[in-house]
């Protein structure tokens, strides 16, 4: 891509005070195939695992009000499936949200920046 | 008098009185020391509302824990493992995995686009003044059930730890921790309730995981052996350990289950009180971080409760748990005064009192995070951008959120002091799925679907919310039962406790319907420019 067009006057507070950026460059931003990857790079990862998280819990959920006796098997000392299960919600919790932050890091927050720095003026 | 006895009052034992007390004021002291201190550095309203903006990600890890984790999570579900066994452990999952609703759709695009309020994205798009008006009124009605909730379990709960059996007794609790919330939140403002979170957290993960050693060292740190001795205990056997105690009664039971799951796991990305602490931050990738932070003590401390609720079904008495606190909200510090070495012990009254004070600083922070979201709304949303449409100067803006701090505390102090003899557990679960059903679908519909309208932000915030109220209202929650909060009163036909179940599918079919229905089409740019903002942060405030 080209260098954007010089920002507005008045980006000079970074942190206090917002940079002005016009309307119409959002909508330039919103149609560039920059900003469509990383759309694509968050929704193409984080939609499908949210889909799949719910529906694990859920499963879990059906698994604890119908499944009782499946969910009562021991598998050693008195330690049974529903526990385990239980204990493999935390895991997976731990894990998504492990996973999803090495995502971002290295897929989102660069395409992200360039974006905001251009945007911005590399203010 | 023999050890037993003596125990079923332990809790409200009067000899530790002093001790307890004490605990208390060291807490208040501090706390409000450190208020003083923040009011004095909250001038402007980002100051305010965000504490600057300025806290850490892991700082604001600690302090989400701090606001989300309250005395029913603490208290309540060590309670309900201590007599439901298994069941009672459902909770804390919901109560969990929910958080990656918000770690991976929610809180980074909201930081990025939005102020102080909920209402800031959710409006974004849209005409202002009804969809602030909207987003006011779930952010208010979400935080006065869930504040009337705690002020109310505060009050017997407090009076149950020290003893206090006296209606005037109960009323002066509630007033305290009322006026106490006050306090926190106008003078500190958001930074002043952050430190008091952040403090109330490490406390309580301190006291927790102390009373998990003393538990597990009893039992050689063999898990296995703490259950069985648990389910042995429980007089329930084996189905101790295994689901259905308390939702497998019979078929209604269990989709009320399956309806309060459903509430916990899509209700937190949508509760006010944790959204504003993502803008304590100053960027999505901080934002980011204190959900992670947030996920791991959360994590532990709902693990922790394992050993807490086990702990207490296989070293206390079923019934002393039960006669102290029909619901077991004392279990778990009756348990931290058998680990301490028993009730004639110093080191039991020394861990009794601990946990309790612990206890009331887990409420204490949880109300003040409720009052400051539903003042920074009612003064941003409501005063500010719908009655002064957006005329007011920052001063003024400042000056009615902390007036109106003082009118909701005032409010929660009255209902709070009303309901002290009622059932109100239940609007926990209503606060979620209010969040569930109005909140989430629009913040999720806002930020991800370019044709959403207007009309259909206020159909799901107000469909939502009215059907959640609405079917709780005729629920037995409400009235019909011995457990109801108006025993006396029977008007319900709707059979299940959590609404959710249709609630949230309705809230985002509304949604949905609202839009494709309007007349007016969506704002392409403006949505460009939320859209743009969200995902790269630029000119976030």
């Amino acid at each position: 891509m080209t260098t954007q067009a010089a920002p507005p006057p008045g980006g000079a507070g970074p942190a206090q005070a917002p940079a002005q950026v016009p309307a119409e460059e959002f909508a330039r931003v919103q149609q560039s195939p920059e900003f469509a990857e990383l759309r694509r790079s968050h929704r193409s990862f984080a939609f499908p695992l949210t889909v799949a998280f719910i529906a694990w819990y859920l499963l879990y959920v059906l698994l604890s009000n119908y499944a009782g006796d499946f969910m009562g098997t021991k598998l050693f000392g008195n330690v049974n499936v529903a526990l385990v299960l239980g204990l493999a919600q935390f895991a997976t919790t731990f894990l998504i949200a492990w996973l999803y932050s090495r995502h971002a890091a290295a897929k989102l927050d660069p395409k992200a920046q360039a974006i905001k720095d251009r945007l911005e003026g590399g203010a | 008098m023999s050890a037993i006895p003596h125990l079923t009052t332990a809790a409200g034992a009067t000899e530790h009185r002093p001790l307890i007390i004490t605990l208390f004021g060291l807490f208040v002291v501090a706390t409000l020391i450190i208020t003083v201190w923040a009011g004095r550095q909250t001038k402007d309203a980002a100051d305010f509302y965000a504490g600057g903006r300025q806290f850490t990600g892991f700082q604001n890890g600690l302090a989400i824990s701090g606001d989300y984790m309250s005395a029913a999570s603490f208290l309540g579900i060590a309670g309900a493992i201590a007599l439901f066994g298994y069941d009672g452990f459902l909770y804390s999952i919901g109560f969990l995995v929910a958080w990656l609703v918000a770690l991976l759709l929610v809180a980074e695009p909201l930081r990025n686009s939005g102020r102080y309020t909920m209402g800031d994205v959710l409006a974004y798009r849209m005409r202002q003044r009804p969809v602030r008006t909207a987003a006011g009124a779930s952010t208010i009605v979400v935080s006065i059930f869930y504040l009337l909730a705690q002020m109310a379990g505060a009050g017997v709960l407090v009076s149950l730890l020290l003893g206090i059996t006296a209606d005037g007794g109960k009323i002066a609790v509630v007033a305290l921790v009322g006026v106490l919330m006050i306090v926190y939140v106008t003078i500190g403002g958001m930074k002043g309730t952050t430190w008091v979170q952040m403090i109330k957290a490490v406390l309580l993960i301190a006291g927790t995981l102390l009373i998990t050693f003393l538990v597990l060292l009893k039992f050689n740190f063999n898990i296995s052996a703490l259950l069985g001795q648990a389910a042995e205990h429980s007089g329930k056997g084996a189905k101790f350990l295994e689901p259905g105690l308390k939702y497998g009664k019979d078929s209604l039971s269990k989709l009320d289950f399956f309806s309060l799951g459903l509430a916990l796991v899509l209700g937190t990305a949508g509760l006010p009180h944790i959204l504003i602490r993502f803008y304590t931050v100053p960027t999505a990738k901080a934002a980011r971080k204190s959900v992670n932070w947030a996920i791991g003590i959360i994590g532990a401390f709902y693990l922790m409760t394992i050993a807490l609720g086990f702990g207490a079904a296989a070293l206390l008495n079923r019934d002393d748990i039960i006669k102290s606190n029909k619901a077991g909200n004392t279990a778990a510090p009756l348990l931290a005064q058998a680990v301490g070495g028993g009730p004639d012990s110093t080191g039991g009254a020394i861990l009794l009192a601990v946990i309790s004070a612990v206890a009331f600083a887990t409420i204490l922070a949880v109300v003040a995070g409720l009052t400051l979201a539903s003042s920074s709304s009612f003064a941003h949303d409501i005063y500010v951008n719908v009655i002064r449409k957006g005329r007011a100067t920052e001063k003024e803006e400042v000056r009615a959120a902390r007036w109106s701090t003082v009118v909701i505390g005032a409010v929660a102090i009255f209902l709070g002091a009303l309901a002290r003899d009622m059932n109100v557990a239940g609007l926990v679960a209503l606060a979620f799925a209010v969040a569930a059903s109005a909140n989430l679908p629009t913040i999720l519909y806002s930020l991800f679907w370019k044709r959403f309208t207007t009309q259909g932000a206020l159909w799901s915030i107000y469909g939502g919310l009215i059907s959640a109220v609405g079917l709780v209202l005729f629920s037995p929650v409400v009235s019909g039962k011995p457990t109801s909060m108006f025993k006396d009163a029977d008007f319900y036909w709707f059979p299940l406790e959590n609404p959710g179940i249709i609630s949230i599918p309705l809230g985002f079919l509304l949604g949905w319907l609202g839009t494709v229905l309007s007349k007016e089409k969506a704002d392409p740019q403006k949505y460009a420019e939320l859209e743009v903002r969200s995902l790269t942060g630029t000119g976030a405030h």
